[in-house]
């Protein structure tokens, strides 16, 4: 009896594992599953577009699609050029990024150099409410403030639904995208590299724009790029205020329809899961999908190779 | 005369840079200080209890109010909670405790979460559509709806728990284990009760910018004009940023007063979830 229960307590007292812990083999398989839940999604997105993608162009020639210049997707023998809906796409983020760029740019520079702690405590926050606004309230603002307050007064031609309140307005949206970004980007860079240019007599301005900005260029590159990529894919702002008209125009003062808004103001209505109408949600759906995914990859792999440099 | 290293001119272009960085900083939050005002004096006059108890109307702008689209955002909104909460944080746990650090399939998991936080919110809402709505056929619904948002925001969920158990010190498992705790045991008991403030608020985060979020919605038939409160999973349903995107399609201007009226409604709520995280992260924020 004693002996055993020594040999019990030998056993007790190994390292080795004395029974297979089953319960254990099963919660990490619960975990992996619920990490897998994010690949079927991305599969779940590829998938839905794709096949319907297939259908419509079957029966509609591809290079009709993207080279065609006539968006009329709801006549008879409509049309389905996506050009309209493109130069739309392209109109108002080139005026976003144009008002997001500059601007978030020189708000992470003031926020990274030139902020006391105190400043940035407060600032900081403030700027990051901005991002938490939801874009229907953007879309109101553009259309009722922005246009009816402010631009048709300088712009006394300017149509109800134009592109640059929705421009503008997104572009304001965006600022906090890239401002923290960059701003994350350039407190990585080493402090060493600043004191050095101070020690060789630069001003503050010389060694942010010489030094610091060089520096953390990939990192700021990729939150603009990310930027962009949010630009493309924004709908609220766009279907609110820039109206529901395909223009191959590049005129801001007009309304226009994006691929995003073409795709709520279809997608809203009650369409027949077969018809061509239903099919072309999916069809520009791709589009936006694959156009915002390249710029998704390309703006995570630079921060990826801007971390490696500075760890 | 100039003793100093750098030029008078320098020295102004200085100042000058300095003050254009601090406008292009004072831009932003003008225009969230203009916007916040704009709402709220002209939401004024409608910005009362009627919002809350009665029914929304596209003709009687007297009398309409948002009471429906205030109750499907709640039942929505814990529809997703309840659905992203456990799957999120289970996620996160795999990543960060469990599975094999740099080995390439976890790389292209974690790639694949970053792509999935910065897809646009509509191309989700073509997903819910396609698989949820019309597949699964769950039809225009309350849940078709949750599943959607729940999906949409996983990956900011997913990133924020992550951050939240690396913040956890490396000893605190080590103690554990080498008391004897299995790995789930250390995960559960120790490492995950130590994140849940980072956890708490990452997840309010996400769910506000679920709370604000249209773009999906639209394609999953929250625009039909819903004047009933939803009553189960499969009813239907409307919410506030729905209700306001319709009203500003009204050409009237009372209807424009009460889309503003709800928008401070929404903005209100927000708010509170926000105040409610950075309580959380205040009160029980640990130095280890």
């Amino acid at each position: 009896m004693a002996l055993n229960t020594a040999s019990e307590t030998a056993e007790g007292l190994s390292l080795r594992q004395s029974r297979p812990r089953y319960g254990e083999k099963v919660i990490r398989f619960v975990l992996a599953a619920a990490a897998f839940v994010s690949i079927f999604t991305t599969f779940g997105i590829l998938i839905s577009l794709l096949i319907p993608s297939i259908e419509f162009f079957l029966e509609v020639p591809i290079t009709d699609f993207l080279f065609g210049t006539t968006w009329t997707p709801l006549f008879k023998d409509g049309e389905f050029g996506v050009l309209p809906l493109l130069s739309g796409t392209i109109v108002i983020t080139v005026i976003a990024i144009a008002v997001a760029i500059p601007l978030g740019l020189g708000a992470s520079i003031y926020l990274s150099e030139y902020a006391s702690t105190r400043v940035r405590k407060v600032l900081k926050p403030t700027l990051e409410v901005l991002a938490g606004i939801p874009t229907v309230v953007f879309g109101f603002f553009a259309l009722e403030f922005l246009t009816q307050l402010v631009l048709i007064k300088i712009f006394p031609g300017i149509e109800v639904f134009n592109a640059l309140s929705a421009g503008l307005i997104m572009g304001i949206m965006i600022i906090p995208t890239i401002a923290s970004l960059s701003e994350d980007a350039m407190a990585a860079v080493p402090s060493g590299l600043r004191d050095g240019a101070y020690a060789l007599g630069s001003t503050k301005r010389q060694t942010a724009i010489k030094v610091v900005i060089p520096a953390a260029l990939s990192g700021i590159v990729a939150a603009f790029v990310l930027g962009i990529s949010r630009a493309i894919g924004e709908t609220m702002i766009v279907t609110i205020a820039a109206g529901l008209q395909p223009q191959l125009s590049f005129n801001p003062l007009i309304g226009m329809q994006t691929m995003t808004s073409y795709i709520a103001a279809a997608g809203s209505g009650d369409l027949a899961t077969g018809s061509i109408e239903y099919k072309s949600i999916f069809a520009v759906g791709m589009l936006l999908f694959v156009l915002t995914f390249i710029m998704n990859i390309f703006s995570i792999r630079l921060v990826r190779r801007f971390r490696q440099v500075y760890q | 005369m100039q003793n100093q290293l750098a030029g008078r001119g320098t020295l102004l272009r200085d100042r000058v840079f300095m003050w254009l960085l601090f406008i292009s900083l004072a831009i932003g939050v003008l225009t969230l200080a203009i916007l916040l005002i704009y709402v709220t004096v002209k939401g004024w006059p409608r910005l009362d209890l009627r919002l809350f108890t009665n029914m929304p109307s596209v003709r009687d702008a007297q009398n309409a109010g948002a009471q429906s689209a205030i109750t499907g955002t709640i039942w929505v909104i814990s529809f997703t909670a309840l659905i992203a909460l456990p799957t999120g944080v289970l996620a996160a746990l795999h990543l960060e405790e469990f599975a094999r650090p740099d080995s390439r399939f976890q790389r292209f998991i974690e790639i694949n979460i970053q792509n999935l936080a910065a897809v646009p919110s509509i191309v989700y809402g073509i997903l819910g559509l396609a698989v949820f709505a019309r597949a699964l056929a769950l039809g225009q619904s309350v849940i078709t709806a949750s599943l959607t948002l729940a999906l949409l925001v996983l990956p900011v969920i997913i990133i924020s728990t992550r951050e939240a158990l690396r913040a956890v010190p490396r000893n605190i498992r080590d103690g554990s284990l080498a008391l004897g705790a299995t790995e789930w045991q250390t995960a559960y008991r120790q490492t995950l009760p130590a994140a849940i403030p980072g956890i708490a608020t990452g997840t309010i985060l996400a769910l506000s910018r679920a709370i604000g979020e249209a773009a999906p919605l639209l394609l999953l038939g929250a625009v039909s004009f819903i004047t009933f409160n939803p009553d189960g999973v499969l009813s239907g349903y409307t919410t506030l940023p729905i209700q306001i995107f319709n009203w500003t399609k009204e050409s009237r201007e009372e209807f424009q007063v009460l889309a503003a009226a709800t928008i401070v409604v929404l903005l209100l709520l927000l708010l509170a979830m926000n105040f409610v995280a950075i309580w959380i992260r205040n009160r029980t924020q640990k130095r280890w």
